[in-house]
């Protein structure tokens, strides 16, 4: 859990907060927030910020019976709790793939992938990649957020690991190569269509989805 | 780290961490009661100066304080004061309120998390949350209301940067240099 390296950054992490960011991208926050005890300090700092600033805050009335109807309801049955996670499958993507196992799809060169979310806004997918083998280069349009939640990847931005995110942005082309070891498996969410360079024509790339 | 101890941690707490954990252990109602006494008027006008209406703002009190009782099991004094864990419900009931889909939540701690507690860092992080207040208001005024759109308001920096009409590299050095003073003020306040 110490051993991470690749954080999110303070913009993202705000963003996240406000409830700013595309579905895709805060799923992933929400991702690394479960593995990192360092940010979710920096997510729990920020709302102590925010707590004190409530501690003294004005008051407002509130309605006659306000205080009787929240004793009332204080036995009603608890909701049920949030899924938690499973495997390497932290609780906000298990909540993601409706709490069963991936259905992966073939991508050819043992890739596989699911995809968890498209939309206009952005999609969400996990990927698995045997060692050794190179994630089609890829170059993108605005942001990509890359979570490992097993093995590993290299690519130029430096090494990755679980709970380790890779933030590229459009300026980035970079070639992720999965490490030695354990298949990686990563959650990857774009705010645009990926643009594959090599492996697929891209007449394909609405096909694959990818 | 510091040694363990058993004696109990709740007399370094506030009086409102100790009726939180009160609410957690006991399901102490008279407790809740104070909680809600105390934080509901403060959550309604910071849902109001959102542009709640009233009637909106008092059924998101109610929810927000019914999470805090059915909650309550994994409130943990070593990560938050009770302020802190209970605005952070507000913020994602606030947040929930004006998506499409509900917020991504990150996994939830273990319930129950401090029946063997750290007194040491429960106590430092009880003390730097008492001194919060006091540090915030030494800040630049332009640094503390840049920190209360981003953290009290939760106003996204594009957004304060749209409002104030300053560039976004502003908001965001402000931002970033008022959590840095305020660091550096809570090591100057607190032993």
């Amino acid at each position: 859990m110490t051993d991470i390296q690749h954080h999110i950054s303070d913009e993202l992490l705000d963003d996240y907060r406000a409830g700013a960011l595309p579905h895709a991208f805060s799923v992933v926050v929400a991702a690394h927030l479960s593995l990192c005890d360092d940010c979710r300090a920096r997510q729990e700092a920020r709302d102590m910020i925010g707590g004190a600033l409530l501690a003294g805050a004005e008051t407002a009335q509130l309605g006659t019976d306000a205080r009787a109807r929240i004793m009332a309801a204080l036995d009603t049955p608890a909701p049920a709790p949030a899924p938690r996670g499973s495997g390497v499958f932290p609780a906000p993507v298990m909540a993601e793939l409706g709490g069963r196992p991936p259905r992966w799809r073939m991508l050819g060169g043992g890739i596989r992938q699911q995809i968890l979310s498209a939309d206009r806004e952005g999609s969400l997918r996990l990927l698995y990649i045997p060692p050794g083998k190179a994630v089609p280069e890829h170059g993108h349009r605005g942001l990509e957020l890359t979570l490992v939640l097993q093995g590993s990847f290299a690519d130029s931005e430096g090494a990755f690991r679980r709970g380790d995110v890779e933030t590229a942005h459009d300026d980035i082309d970079h070639q992720p190569i999965a490490g030695p070891g354990e298949p990686c498996i990563c959650l990857a969410a774009t705010d645009a269509p990926l643009r594959f360079h090599a492996m697929l024509p891209s007449l394909l790339q609405p096909i694959f989805r990818i | 780290m510091s040694v363990k101890v058993e004696t109990p941690v709740t007399t370094e707490l506030s009086d409102l961490s100790r009726d939180l954990i009160a609410v957690r252990d006991q399901r102490d109602r008279a407790a809740f009661g104070r909680l809600f006494d105390h934080f509901a008027p403060r959550l309604k006008s910071m849902l109001l100066r959102g542009g709640l209406t009233d009637g909106s703002a008092e059924d998101v009190v109610q929810d927000v304080m019914l999470a805090v009782w059915h909650k309550a099991a994994q409130f943990d004094p070593h990560r938050a004061d009770a302020a802190g864990w209970i605005y952070g419900i507000a913020r994602n009931r606030r947040i929930d309120m004006a998506r499409r889909k509900p917020l991504s939540q990150p996994e939830e701690m273990p319930d129950l998390p401090s029946l063997d507690p750290d007194a040491g860092q429960v106590l430092a992080l009880q003390q730097e949350a008492s001194h919060l207040a006091a540090a915030l208001a030494r800040l630049a005024p332009e640094q503390a209301d840049a920190l209360r759109a981003a953290y009290f308001d939760d106003i996204p920096h594009s957004r304060i940067s749209e409002i104030t009409g300053l560039p976004l590299g502003t908001i965001k050095s402000r931002i970033r240099l008022g959590l840095d003073r305020l660091r550096h003020e809570l090591r100057s306040i607190a032993p």
